[in-house]
């Protein structure tokens, strides 16, 4: 797994709410045997039309957005089904966080198990970050993991009202280390294999 | 304190609890399908891992394949095919159980695991598909996984896991004529919302739930990932050890007896304390039909789609109007008479026969108009030879349903069941995402009989008119 650690990214507003994995990846991607490609069917209904040219509405079409590796969006992000080919599809367009207010519980344990680091704000804050890169589209925000906040180094805090935060997230410290350093689950599983095994005896199964 | 039936499933199955850590939890049984595990197996293969207990390790194929009757396999669509062959090949060289679509047994994953007898009481179970919650409808904890973990559980049989907070849903009284379970669980959703469980585990409790029979607890718990639970509870009874006993994988002889002493506590205790609770009175509910693009967008069906005006916050009223724009439906309209043109009756929700039972019932005597195309797909090969046992295929044929094979069909998309551009779709499955039935299509979850309903009739009817 990639690690993790700090990003300095504009980001790209999603003004929608309960974002499904549907719509981050439809079925028909679902076909592939391998993780590969998934980047292009990314928001593939809203992004092309229906003869496969890039829709010029929507967001991840305009120029201005594109290199952001920071996607703002609505609550409730990345409901409905468990495919870990909505979190492949985000990572291999380029993304490398998520700031929602809320996001499905399936799909926050996939992007932590892939690098993508999904960040949980406050409606008022994701609200005003969507406002602010709306208007304002260079504008970069710099994701601290070790910190565990989000910053908008271009706003000078307190002018006209405005604060570039700091925004503190909260995350697992367990998975905040795995994110760090790099590592997923499966190598910690194996290392329980004693346990395992004891457990399977104890029961009989 | 006494504990709920999550932490006594939970409890039995932490096999190691580091500081600082996420739980390592046992898994007891793991379904797998096609579509989200030949990623799982190339981990196995890169890192030269075999599969820890293949004979807790069941699979078969639902998703991607054709259920057309008669479709033979040259001719499937090749990135099918090629999923199929992937399947097979992973399961014969790390030894998993396959029941495939060659065999007599096969069908959606979260109806022959109960079929099999594979699901029982106080079990973990996992698969990579958020619908594995349809098992708690046994007292078992069920929930959907990513790839990332199908291979975990596929290596060592455990996965790490956070505890979840309880959420106890009480259904009292009674249900109406014409008001099903699929009603309840719409209900629930659209009082609770779409994201409404994040975070918690549903249990459903109260008199209208222990009333139900084992394929309308599974409805139930099938939808608890559309509140954004990752599983939902039903505390085993009679009814259960019923419907378990003698299937293939249940225990048998002493077996038996000792399993149900066992399941037999496997309840919530009577002190025992859950985080949130919700309840509804079932004899208040009509039967249930969703108007937008998530499952929490549903209203009775005398009910009218809801107006932006009635809603506060604004990031509601957005989601309202964009949902009604791509549903091609207005504000304040009545739901009863919008015409359909498609009607889809199966998926893991509701493809199970008394599902199909109900259907037929309303479906006899009656037609299909001929510009509504009607589907009903069973859950299982079992449940596809039951229906034909008992003449529920000729009851649909000649209503105009066409009768297909086993499989997830035109629940999502990914085979060839697909429904056109703008066609509206009365449809028993879960989930009404926007292009989830088809490129622009627009779906309206009901029950099983409501569908069969607005087959007829080619609209959203109220099933109870003509029941």
């Amino acid at each position: 797994m990639q690690p993790f650690t700090t990003l300095t990214s504009t980001a790209l507003p999603l003004r929608t709410e309960n974002v499904d994995t549907d719509q981050i990846i439809p079925a028909r991607y679902l076909t592939a045997v391998t993780q590969e490609g998934m980047g292009d069917g990314l928001f593939s209904w809203w992004r092309y039309a229906r003869d496969g040219s890039p829709n010029p509405d929507f967001v991840l079409n305009q120029p201005q957005y594109q290199g952001s590796k920071i996607l703002v969006a609505g609550r409730n992000f990345g409901i409905g089904s468990s495919r870990e080919h909505a979190v492949w599809a985000l990572t291999q367009y380029g993304f490398r966080a998520v700031i929602s207010p809320a996001f499905a519980d399936i799909f926050y344990n996939n992007s932590l198990k892939n690098g993508l680091l999904p960040i949980r704000l406050p409606e008022v804050t994701v609200s005003r970050l969507l406002d602010l890169v709306e208007e304002v589209p260079h504008t970069s925000l710099y994701v601290d993991l070790p910190s565990q906040t989000v910053t908008l180094p271009d706003v000078d805090s307190g002018t006209a009202g405005e604060t570039g935060g700091p925004w503190t997230f909260d995350i697992d410290p367990f998975r905040k280390q795995c994110l760090l350093r790099g590592l997923d689950d499966l190598g910690y599983l194996l290392d329980k294999e004693e346990q395992i095994s004891a457990f399977e005896a104890a029961a009989s199964i | 304190m006494g504990k709920t039936l999550f932490e006594k499933i939970w409890d039995a199955h932490v096999i190691a609890q580091d500081e600082g850590a996420p739980a390592v939890l046992y898994i007891d049984a793991h379904l797998v399908h096609e579509v989200t595990s030949p990623q799982a197996f190339a981990t196995l293969r890169e890192r030269g891992l075999p599969v820890r207990r293949p004979d807790k390790t069941f699979a078969t194929m639902d998703h991607a394949i054709p259920t057309r009757v008669g479709a033979v396999e040259t001719d499937w669509p090749e990135d099918a095919a090629t999923q199929v062959r992937a399947l097979r090949t992973n399961c014969d060289e790390f030894g998993v159980p396959l029941f495939d679509i060659e065999g007599d047994i096969q069908g959606i994953v979260h109806v022959i695991g109960p079929e099999l007898g594979v699901t029982q009481p106080g079990m973990t179970i996992v698969c990579g598909d958020s619908h594995t919650s349809t098992h708690g409808a046994f007292g078992a904890l069920a929930f959907g996984i990513g790839t990332s973990e199908v291979g975990h559980v596929l290596a060592t049989q455990c996965l790490m896991q956070k505890r979840a907070m309880t959420f106890a849903i009480n259904v009292e009284g009674s249900l109406g004529v014409g008001v099903t379970a699929k009603d309840i669980i719409l209900a629930i959703i659209a009082k609770n919302g779409a994201g409404g469980g994040v975070g918690f585990v549903f249990e459903y409790r109260g008199e209208a739930i222990r009333a139900l029979d084992m394929a309308s607890r599974m409805t139930i718990c099938n939808m608890s990932i559309e509140g954004g639970a990752r599983a939902g509870l039903i505390a085993p009874d009679e009814t259960t050890f019923e419907y378990i006993k003698g299937r293939t994988y249940a225990p048998k002889g002493e077996a038996w007896d000792r399993a149900v002493a066992h399941w037999r506590t496997l309840k919530t205790d009577s002190d025992a304390e859950f985080d949130r609770e919700l309840t509804l009175d079932a004899s208040a509910l009509e039967p249930m039909v969703t108007y937008g693009t998530n499952p929490g967008m549903g209203v009775s069906v005398t009910q009218r789609v809801p107006r932006a005006s009635d809603l506060e916050d604004p990031a509601d009223r957005r989601s309202l109007q964009n949902a009604l724009e791509y549903m091609g439906l207005s504000e304040g309209q009545p739901i009863e008479g919008q015409p359909i043109d498609i009607v889809f009756i199966g998926s893991c929700t509701n493809s199970r026969i008394e599902d199909l039972r109900a259907a037929a019932a309303v479906a006899k005597g009656r037609s299909v108009p001929g510009h509504v195309e009607a589907l009903v797909v069973p859950g299982s090969k079992a449940v596809k030879a039951q229906a034909e046992a008992e003449g529920l295929d000729r009851i649909f044929s000649e209503a105009g349903f066409e009768w297909r094979g086993a499989g997830c069909s035109m629940c999502l998309a990914m085979n060839d069941d697909k429904a056109g551009e703008g066609k509206y779709v009365a449809s028993t499955s879960n989930r009404n995402f926007m292009g989830r039935q088809g490129p622009g299509s627009r779906s309206l979850l009901m029950s099983p009989i409501m569908a069969a309903a607005a087959a007829v009739n080619g609209r959203v009817t109220d099933v109870r008119e003509i029941l």
